[in-house]
């Protein structure tokens, strides 16, 4: 993983003594909080219905034990025990008190971390494969373009003022496991006819009130020029994004009105431009970067076969470890969405002994992944049971990655001052009523994402079923929709109709299931035989007027 | 009322006042232009030769887009002054020099000590600016002028 040196430690450290000047600034009254609101933000502090919360960056989900020890050590001593992985591979913590939080970042910096743009209208921490250097998929690892980005984009000084927030993704397989797409801005590494490695740009996609897919506007920009194009695509939308309504300022809205070809031809001319002024980093900056991320040590000739005699260990193999691209290892999920609890969250010694079990078993890596789950990319097939006996021991052990347990939520009304509704009670309903394993099994993989209010930071409209709380004359009210993925395969849900109550889009998903279940051909998951019969089966089903019974 | 001027050069300031880039496209012995955050700084670039003064309001402390004005008018040659106006607080400037802003005109005071501590506090920049700065993967490569 990536280390840091002299100038990357040097500037983490010059940022705490910023925020810490900025925050005494506050505290004694000569900074508004009017003025102070863009600066915390920059730090990835908000306010919140409580208390500040905090969110601190996990750069492309990638974390060493030691990192992950001080996020649980963090969680008790400034936070209430538990720190909240979020959807964007970062974890934050709700329960922060404003004079605390220049110690937090001085705690942070000593392990390399940092909370630098994770809110505010900047571009944000840089999401990525949370297989990324494990999979055997991959055309490359893609960590060293998004940590390249990571330096140009932080403080960046043209573009900490956008009109709106700017997430960008990486990917470099087929498999989309980081919903590339739905970023403003999409990076997947290919490769060219010439066998050379580029990035192909999808540009303007995005969640919230307006779902869009972002389109390709360049199918293969070379490594030495990946900075400048990224630069061009963002002067554009620094100066022609829409200022004048919040909800219509992300680049997807400039993307779209201008149309895709426009919006690309602007970028090109700017490129052209930028391309004179020499402002990419050398290939052996890149170069730099890729060696640390080189493979760990792995052992050779190691046996593939697992010993499944023990039937939940068997489950919890079948369901929660993926294929690795080195004989006798596999990549291991550790679910945060226990029955009954609240997803993403772990308490501080569960994210110790998370820290540990990358320590003991995965040399020393994890990875959040944006469905808020921990990887341990790298795991000794033969070390399986005998680590999956400490997830048991530490409430870790759910078996139902990418099932209908596996529920992406936002915090919604629990936490969030923006929300209209709940979002963790109704994930807890729903894991509780397909709690039983062989009803999960049945389903098998479906993914089930949850948002408290139309900023979709629950991802409902990137959900095989997706469910949408809205405030419908002061009552909760939830909208299903159907048929989104946020993988290779990119689509936007539809909603089935009219809303519900809490316990009426539970039923609902029942009988998607159920409707599902009576349907399926072959392999077919539930997205492939809603594609296939279409929404009608499913509506039917679902506002089927109940029998009256005498 | 005594206006601040934070200034970081050492030719005379110009007096003429700034006038919007409509006017200024039309007299053609006017030096000094102020530009809003809807122009386009590209519409400036015929005139350089001229220009000794241009003026980048800032309404609000949220507005970005004159910091890629800035960067345009640099880029395109430009060494006049570039005066940030307007809504420009002490925890922008710094950004604001790297984008090539040489002078600033607040239009609430800022302290001295605190705007020098804030230009004076990142040693080290991670990209290539306006300013001219070595950016650190230059020093790390061995490529700084």
């Amino acid at each position: 993983m990536y280390v840091y040196d002299q100038y990357d430690q040097q500037m983490v450290d010059t940022r705490v003594e910023e925020f810490r000047d900025q925050t005494r600034r506050r505290l004694d009254g000569t900074l508004s909080e009017e003025k102070f609101r863009p600066l915390r933000l920059q730090n990835g502090l908000y306010l919140q219905l409580h208390a500040y919360m905090l969110r601190v960056a996990v750069p492309y989900g990638t974390l060493s034990s030691r990192q992950m020890r001080m996020l649980g050590d963090i969680a008790d001593k400034y936070d209430r025990g538990y720190g909240h992985f979020t959807t964007r591979q970062n974890i934050q913590y709700n329960w922060i008190k404003l004079e605390d939080a220049p110690d937090i970042l001085a705690d942070l910096a000593s392990v390399e971390m940092h909370a630098i743009q994770t809110s505010g209208n900047c571009i944000r921490n840089t999401t990525s494969d949370q297989f990324a250097g494990a999979t055997p998929d991959e055309l490359t690892d893609p960590r060293p373009y998004a940590e390249l980005i990571r330096q140009w984009s932080s403080f960046h000084p043209e573009f900490l003022s956008l009109p709106r927030k700017f997430k960008i993704a990486v990917i470099a397989s087929e498999t989309d496991r980081a919903a590339m797409r739905l970023h403003d801005i999409g990076v997947k590494i290919v490769k060219n006819d010439a066998g050379e490695l580029g990035a192909a740009f999808y540009v303007g996609g995005g969640m919230g009130r307006t779902p869009m897919i972002a389109p390709l506007i360049r199918d293969f920009v070379p490594l030495d020029q990946f900075i400048t194009y990224s630069e061009a695509c963002l002067r554009v939308y620094n100066r022609y994004g829409r200022r004048d309504n919040k909800y219509k300022a992300r680049i997807k809205i400039l993307v779209h009105e201008l149309g895709a070809a426009e919006y690309t031809r602007q970028v090109e001319e700017e490129f052209a431009h930028l391309l004179t002024l020499n402002i990419e980093p050398p290939l052996a900056e890149l170069e730099r970067i890729k060696v640390q991320f080189a493979n760990p040590a792995f052992e050779g000739g190691l046996s593939d076969s697992i010993g499944l005699s023990n039937p939940a260990f068997a489950r919890w193999v079948g369901i929660n470890t993926a294929p690795h691209k080195v004989p006798g290892y596999a990549i291991v999920s550790i679910s945060l969405k226990p029955v009954g609890g609240i997803p993403g969250d772990a308490s501080g010694e569960q994210i110790r002994v998370m820290a540990d079990l990358a320590r003991d078993y995965a040399f020393d890596e994890l990875r959040v992944t944006h469905t808020q789950n921990i990887v341990l990319p790298h795991v000794r097939k033969a070390d399986l049971f005998a680590l999956w006996q400490k997830l048991v021991a530490a409430d870790l052990a759910s078996a139902n990655v990418d099932q209908i347990g596996d529920i992406i939520a936002c915090p919604g009304l629990d936490y969030c001052s923006l929300a209209n509704a709940r979002s963790i009670p109704v994930a807890q309903k729903i894991a509780q009523r397909f709690a039983d394993p062989a009803k999960s099994d049945a389903i098998g993989e479906l993914k089930l994402k949850i948002s408290g209010c139309i900023n979709a930071c629950g991802h409902h409209h990137a959900g095989h079923i997706g469910i949408l709380g809205v405030d419908r004359k002061g009552t909760e009210n939830y909208q299903l929709s159907l048929g989104g993925s946020e993988g290779a395969d990119c689509s936007l849900g539809t909603i089935t109709g009219p809303g519900f109550d809490e316990d009426g889009v539970i039923d609902a998903v029942e009988k998607a299931t159920d409707v599902y279940l009576a349907n399926k051909q072959g392999e077919e998951r539930f997205l492939d035989t809603y594609r296939r019969i279409g929404m009608g089966p499913f509506k039917e089903a679902i506002y089927a007027k109940e029998p009256v019974n005498g | 009322m005594v206006e601040q001027h934070l200034r970081f050069r050492t030719d005379e300031p110009v007096a003429d006042p700034a006038v919007t880039v409509d006017s200024f496209a039309q007299q053609t012995n006017a030096v000094a232009v102020r530009l809003e955050p809807g122009d386009d700084a590209r519409d400036l670039l015929p005139y350089l030769e001229r220009l000794k003064l241009v003026e980048v309001n800032f309404p609000a402390f949220t507005e970005g887009r004159g910091y890629s004005s800035a960067r345009i008018l640099r880029e395109s040659g430009y060494v006049g002054e570039l005066r940030a106006v307007g809504d420009v607080t002490i925890d922008q400037l710094g950004a604001l020099r790297r984008c090539g802003f040489d002078s600033f005109a607040p239009e609430a005071p800022l302290s001295d000590a605190e705007a020098e501590t804030a230009l004076l506090r990142w040693k080290e920049v991670y990209q290539t600016a306006a300013d001219g700065r070595a950016p650190i993967w230059a020093l790390r490569h061995g490529l700084a002028r």
